[in-house]
């Protein structure tokens, strides 16, 4: 299992490899054109992002549990916000805002589909690299210089942004007479997002130009892993939708800096100042942004899709029940991703009749994910299970998805988010179905390749603890959002001074707690990572006996993947159980003739 | 490590199920007319998802279980009916639950944003603004006055930039801080905003709406118990956004009119 096939052919000369290994460290190391060395380089900004957003959601937690009190060590840490310790209310905002921002669009979006997308999908395929290269390098810095323009406005007099993930306008575009955190930080978060888009677009054209054309032989679209068709479904649908957000980030920035009124209607007084404005709707941009939005939960959830799709035959030791239907579902679920915005716009007063219309193809795309779920059911169902650490992170994807995707069924329709909207229950049901799932996706996929991308094995018992309080972790933390929803708690409120709301405090506390508990069990998997990447035994090339192409090369994979040959395929990523020369699966490269002898 | 995980999913399962059961923490008694949809709805809803909540995790428990016991000579089987049965099965799930829910859902919707007020409808004019609603009542003239953004002043209370000097229907119109509405008779409230987004959202009547700048959004509702709540906003609209609140009271009808009369006299 530990060596690389003899099937894969000599490479022909007319297609080696489209640039040369880089010699120099800042070639090789920072302006890499090498998919892999970009791929880490996600990675690691999306493990940069997710310690940040974190933390500050750590300092959320601890205001809302304890608000009168100091948070241990932020007066030093942010003495001009937060004096003493001692959480202002537009604070308290500033930070929520830049940890939805940072946790949607630098981890979620980041990691599953730009990173491990960006390693694993060239070589799934069977190429050297990315079809274009330069863009791809310029995809990661200027995601990165996004970054960097984000969190610059903790350094700026005023503050980030406070105006929400979703920057609904005319807060967002009214400029600094709405309140601290509506001036320069709201124009560097609309900036960040538009170069960000930028970004998002040059890799998404990427991945679709290399899936469509750098297929190795015998790769056809029926033989290309799960969570490279995943990968590739990802792009069609962050090129649509990031093909929107860009312009309506450039309108608002336009409105704020430029005096235009894309989204400032006429009669506006902020601060008892009649503002200069008129013709704009706000609604446009919601539109605009939930055209977007609705979709950027399946460019989160849709590469965890791919990724437990192609662990779960490797571990199950058992072929994916129905891959033609898993890859239709995907597709389903990225065409109906466009019809549904507007199920998070019931109450915003577009009209009540299209509240319908928004409501039933929401309640469709159930249908697709419905049928995933069973499919992966149905695929653990009667298998030999291997409980690796990706193996059980897969298992709890499973449930979580599960869980936050039941609880859509409340908020798909009007009369119950009559009720439900702008309340804990949303905060709940989508950090189980997107934040919490695709962590758990994300998680699984660096357990399942760590060893291919640094060559080293992670360890198994850090990862089993890691795995077991997280996942017990998780549902203490947010499955107790959902009541408070029902109660009637409102997000984003910095503290609860209602009088209804005062009961919710010890369930608060407790949440506080668990998300404590929580971001400390993340502490073993640093650890891990940090340990294992220098000390974790030397990896195999296939460890986990599976089929798919990354696992026919050595680990980690040299610069043009084959070491100079080029890979045909003959079978496809799912044909585990079946007896063979390997034991029980059929490596995609295994020719036809060697599989078929026993 | 494969039967502590499907122990733990059972647990955790079976621990929320209950708590959603016995409405540990629940919504507020409902005092509208709407709710009894709104509330059926609901429980319609978590008794559906709720039963595939816990047969799927269990499932998933289940096949772990029998799945990770380590043997090596075990043989693998395939899921009965393989996937037309999953397609079959999830087709029919959320059919039923289309049918079920969206049906039953539009009609309590229509009730709230498609039909119109009743034309006996107490008529409130509410406007939000960084971070107070206020409510406007027409007044023995029955009219209201017609709003002038300049004027808006709230340091001198001019709240809805009325012009009372030029316009007679202005005069009499009576701003409260507090939502006052007689019980069982409908109320339409007619709501807009001054700046930003702000949203109304009074849990016991089961009533949310967004205010969204530049457009007036009318919403109607029926209290039928003499209670006194709040109302609070939901949508983000500044630093004070989490102190945006107001009473609402729910009087008997003798009440309400003494209210009123005492309002205008002031």
């Amino acid at each position: 299992m530990d060596t690389v096939s003899a099937s894969i052919t000599e490479h022909a000369p007319a297609a080696a490899h489209h640039h040369t290994a880089p010699t120099g460290w800042i070639r090789k190391y920072v302006f890499s054109l090498d998919h892999k060395v970009i791929g880490k380089q996600y990675l690691g900004l999306g493990l940069l992002a997710v310690c940040t957003g974190m933390a500050l959601s750590w300092v959320m937690r601890y205001h809302l549990a304890w608000p009168d009190k100091a948070v241990p060590l932020l007066g030093l840490i942010a003495p001009k916000f937060a004096a003493g310790g001692v959480i202002t209310p537009e604070f308290y905002l500033q930070v929520m805002t830049m940890h939805g921002t940072i946790m949607v669009f630098f981890v979620l979006t980041t990691a599953p589909f730009a990173g491990f997308g960006n390693f694993i999908l060239p070589i799934q395929l069977g190429a050297e690299d990315m079809a274009f290269p330069r863009f791809n390098m310029m995809s990661f810095w200027v995601t990165f210089v996004a970054f960097a323009v984000l969190v610059a406005a903790f350094f700026i007099p005023d503050g980030p942004a406070l105006s929400g993930w979703t920057a609904y306008a005319p807060l967002s575009a009214v400029g600094k007479a709405s309140g601290p955190g509506e001036g320069l930080g709201q124009t560097l978060w609309a900036v960040s997002i538009a170069i960000f888009c930028i970004g998002q677009l040059l890799g998404s054209l990427n991945f679709i130009a290399t899936t469509l054309d750098l297929r190795t032989k015998g790769m056809t679209f029926m033989r290309m892993p799960y969570s490279t068709w995943a990968w590739f479904i990802t792009a069609i649908i962050a090129l649509i939708a990031f093909s929107v957000l860009l312009p309506a980030c450039v309108m608002l920035i336009l409105d704020r800096v430029a005096g235009t009124s894309f989204f400032i209607p006429a009669g506006l007084v902020v601060s008892d100042t009649l503002q200069p404005h008129s013709g704009g709707s706000p609604l446009l941009w919601q539109h605009l942004f939930w055209f977007f939005g609705h979709p950027e939960v399946y460019i989160a959830i849709v590469p965890s899709f791919g990724i437990v799709s192609t662990i779960l035959p490797v571990v199950c030791r058992k072929p994916h029940l129905g891959p033609r239907v898993l890859i239709g579902c995907m597709l389903a679920i990225a065409g109906l991703s466009y019809m549904v915005w507007g199920h998070h716009m019931f109450l915003s007063g577009m009209s009540p009749t299209s509240a319908t219309l928004f409501s039933v193809p929401t309640l469709i795309i159930t249908i697709p994910s419905a049928i995933v779920t069973l499919l992966w059911l149905g695929t653990v169902y009667g298998s030999k299970l291997r409980l690796t650490t990706a193996a059980l992170f897969c298992l709890a994807f499973i449930s979580v998805f599960v869980t936050g995707g039941l609880s859509g069924f409340f908020l798909s329709q009007p009369s119950i988010d009559t009720y439900l909207h702008g309340t804990y229950f949303v905060v709940g049901h989508f950090h189980f179905v997107m934040g919490v799932a695709a962590m758990f996706g994300i998680f699984a996929g660096t357990y399942f390749w760590f060893p291919k991308i640094f060559g080293r094995m992670m360890n198994e018992t850090l990862g089993k603890w890691h795995f077991a309080l997280t996942f017990i972790g998780v549902y203490a933390t947010f499955m107790p959002m959902h009541w408070l929803g029902l109660t009637g708690n409102v997000r984003r409120y910095s503290s609860f001074p209602s009088d209804y709301m005062h009961g919710s405090l010890p369930l608060h506390r407790f949440i506080t707690f668990s998300a404590l508990f929580l971001g400390g069990a993340q502490l073993i998997f640093l650890v891990n990572l940090i340990w294992s990447r220098f000390r974790g035994p030397i990896a195999p090339a296939n460890p986990w006996e599976a089929s798919s192409l990354e696992w026919d090369t050595t680990s980690p994979p040299p610069f043009d993947n084959f070491g100079g040959v080029h890979p045909v395929v003959y079978h496809g990523p799912n044909e585990f159980g079946v007896a063979s020369p390997r034991g029980d699966y059929v490596m995609q490269t295994d020719p036809p003739a060697a599989a078929a002898a026993v | 490590m494969g039967k502590l995980f499907a122990v733990a999913v059972t647990v955790i399962t079976l621990i929320s199920a209950a708590l959603f059961v016995t409405h540990t923490w629940w919504l507020p008694p409902d005092i509208s007319v709407l709710g009894r949809g709104i509330d059926g709805q609901i429980t319609e809803t978590m008794v559906f998802t709720g039963a595939l909540f816990v047969a799927a995790q269990l499932a998933l428990a289940l096949f772990v279980w029998q799945s990770s016991d380590g043997v090596a000579t075990r043989v693998i089987r395939s899921f009965p009916g393989g996937a037309t049965f999953m397609v079959v099965f999830a087709c029919a799930i959320v059919s039923i639950e289309l049918v079920s829910l969206v049906f039953v859902g539009t009609k309590v919707w229509s009730s709230i944003y498609l039909d119109a007020a009743p034309a006996n409808a107490l008529h409130i004019d509410v406007q939000a603004g960084q971070f107070a609603f206020y409510f406007r009542y027409a007044g023995p003239d029955g009219k209201f006055g017609v709003p002038h953004p300049e004027l808006i002043d709230e340091g001198n209370s001019n709240f809805f930039g009325l012009d009372p000097k030029n316009d007679t229907a202005a005069r009499d119109d009576i701003i409260s801080a507090s939502l006052v509405v007689p019980v069982n008779q409908p109320v339409l409230l007619t709501m807009h905003s001054k700046d930003v987004g702000h949203s109304l959202f009074i849990p016991e009547l089961r009533l949310q709406q967004d205010f969204v700048p530049g457009l007036v959004i009318p919403v109607h509702f029926t209290a039928t118990g003499i209670t006194k709540t709040e109302v609070v906003c939901t949508q983000l609209c500044g630093l004070g956004h989490y102190n945006m609140r107001a009473y609402v009271e729910v009087l008997s009808r003798d009440d309400f009119a003494k209210w009123l009369v005492d309002q205008a006299g002031q």
